[in-house]
């Protein structure tokens, strides 16, 4: 006790706790600050070696944004990713709640195996299957439209949103959707009506993530469709605004800012949803 | 009169519970069809869009499949031109070292974020939040600003590194070979490290405040109480973060194509890069196919241990 009294406890928290974390929220958040200053810079001063990067000195500008808007097609990037996301959104969650529930619920035959086979399509990577895909795309005459994103994302976002509401269906007692049944709903009507109002937060949940993965999706965005103007925000920012060997660097950034604006507005206000959902495919 | 009631009273029960029986089972009969209603959907999806895929995956890879043309059956020419091409074999060698390196950064110091996470009790929500947030953000945008911090002529790092004095002149970060590797490996942490940070944290809240208690009373020092309380119990969850992490991790593409396309001199490449490079980039789907296929044996085993980590977890419940 002797020891500990010339320490207060505040000191104490502040040298063995917040100390200690300080380094990692700085590594955290440092790359996004330097994106968001970078974009405000005047090109003089972002190219001026001498001038310290990490502030801006030499005023504001909203020139790269200017150039965003004027000279490039973002905003069609923009509309795209927001159409791709909320279609491929609202029909994983719609297919991932009709395949939770018989799988959470119901007994039936091939119910374990095809539990199984949802958690390892959870598991499969998009590089793993892109060049297959862009064939199929192919086939049903699909490339270079955004019908090509709408239809694949769901094979990762089906997944995800079945496990994850599978979970959440678990939690809810069975005897209130009996209650329903016995007074003459149907199994529909019982999902409907009963389960889906107390399993809300879950559906949240579900189409928060998927919309998250649709609009931060890379890859087969990057293949799937080539030209410029159908092009979804992540894709049209890395190849339109890097022609040959220049680099629209505050530009770049520019777009890196918006195109991270509306996930990180949607967490600030979801933030515990999305801690949820990111712990339940391993901890439930 | 009392006997045929006796027998009537008797036939009923049975008629009522017959029909009860049968009520049941058409009761069953009709779940069934339900279930595989509401799964239908679901079905169909992974059916043409995720396992159709998969076996024309397997097709191409023992094809001699290009851009445009089905190709014939190569056997197994694919897999043998990789295993002896130096490209493939610096290809394995770069995935081993990356997921291996990256893997061990994030469960240290996600471990170590975790472990202050949850005595923070002032600014909880803000600091939980803002250390979270490289996860949420777009990987394919994040990547661009660190590819802006390492800039060979403008680099913040550089530029900070200078200024300390621990270097004189500008480090080639990405067109360094093993810098490179450095460069992509700090990405991926700096991007996964929340994931498995927060985690963890839910694995650490789960574990009863009881059992540190009893440890303490029973001597246990903080070093004690963390090896002997802490890790046994947040082992399954950590166990988990880690298989998952490695499929991910392995199989990443954003960060490496954005930073360095796989180079320079295909030192950073990884099966997903590669894979791009040889099938969409020269055209050779067949070659393509086979090393994304790759990935798979180390998909199976992951969901192979983390099936049996599961199944282990409920029967000791």
């Amino acid at each position: 006790m002797t020891r500990r009294s010339w320490w207060s406890r505040p000191t104490r928290s502040l040298f063995t706790l917040y100390l200690p974390v300080a380094p990692f929220v700085f590594f955290a958040l440092f790359p996004l600050y330097f994106m968001l200053v970078t974009s405000f810079k005047k090109n003089a001063e972002l190219y001026n070696v001498n001038a310290t990067p990490f502030f801006i000195r030499q005023g504001l500008t909203l020139g790269h944004y200017e150039m965003l808007s004027k000279d490039t097609m973002f905003w069609s990037w923009f509309a795209n990713s927001l159409i791709v996301s909320i279609a491929a959104t609202v029909v994983s969650v719609l297919i991932g709640i009709l395949a939770a529930y018989p799988l959470a619920r119901l007994r039936f035959p091939g119910a374990d195996s095809f539990g199984v086979a949802i958690f390892i399509t959870y598991l499969v990577p998009p590089s793993l299957l892109f060049l297959p895909l862009s064939t199929v795309v192919n086939r049903l005459g699909l490339s270079d439209t955004l019908w090509a994103l709408i239809v694949t994302y769901p094979t990762f976002l089906v997944p995800f949103c079945t496990w994850l509401l599978m979970g959440y269906f678990r939690t809810v007692p069975k005897e209130i959707e009996e209650c329903a049944m016995l007074d003459g709903c149907n199994r529909f009507q019982t999902l409907l009506r009963i389960l889906l109002p107390v399993a809300v937060p879950g559906v949240i949940c579900a189409a928060l993530f998927a919309f998250t993965l649709s609009w931060n999706e890379f890859l087969y965005s990057l293949v799937f469709v080539s030209p410029a103007e159908l092009k979804t925000m992540t894709v049209g920012v890395f190849s339109e605004l890097i022609r040959g060997d220049i680099y629209y660097w505050g530009g770049l950034m520019a777009g890196a800012c918006i195109g991270s604006l509306p996930i990180v507005v949607a967490y600030v206000f979801f933030l515990d949803y999305y801690v949820s959902g990111l712990t339940a495919g391993a901890v439930k | 009169m009392q006997l045929r009631t006796v027998n009537g009273e008797v036939a009923k029960f049975t008629s009522r519970g017959e029909a009860a029986a049968r009520g049941l089972s058409d009761f069953i009969a009709r779940d069934t069809s339900v279930a595989y209603t509401f799964v239908a959907p679901a079905f169909f999806l992974l059916l043409f869009l995720v396992a159709y895929p998969f076996v024309l995956s397997v097709w191409f890879s023992v094809s001699d499949a290009r851009v445009g043309e089905t190709g014939s059956f190569v056997g197994l020419a694919n897999f043998e031109r990789l295993l002896g091409s130096d490209i493939f074999r610096q290809t394995l060698k770069n995935s081993l070292v990356f997921t291996s390196i990256a893997l061990l950064l994030k469960t240290v110091f996600g471990m170590a974020l975790a472990l202050l996470l949850f005595r923070v009790a002032r600014f909880k929500r803000l600091i939980r939040g803002a250390v979270l947030l490289p996860f949420i953000v777009p990987t394919a945008l994040s990547t661009l600003v660190w590819w802006w911090m390492f800039e060979p002529l403008y680099s913040v790092v550089n530029w900070t590194l200078k200024h300390l004095h621990i270097v004189n002149k500008d480090v080639p970060w990405l067109p360094d070979p093993y810098l490179a590797m450095f460069t992509v490996i700090l990405v991926n942490t700096w991007r996964g490290l929340p994931f498995f940070a927060i985690t963890l944290l839910a694995g650490l809240v789960a574990i009863p405040r009881e059992l540190y208690e009893a440890a303490e009373s029973d001597g246990a020092g903080p070093a004690a109480r963390f090896w002997h309380v802490t890790v046994p119990l947040v082992k399954p969850v950590l166990a988990v973060v880690i298989l998952f992490s490695a499929i991910f991790t392995l199989a990443d593409f954003n960060i490496v194509y954005i930073l360095t396309k796989g180079g320079p001199m295909n030192m950073t490449h990884l099966f997903a890069t590669y894979s791009f490079a040889l099938g969409l980039q020269s055209g050779q789907i067949g070659q393509g196919a086979a090393v994304s296929l790759f990935l798979f044996p180390i998909l199976l085993g992951v969901v192979f241990t983390q099936l049996r980590l599961v199944r282990k977890s409920t029967t000791y419940d």
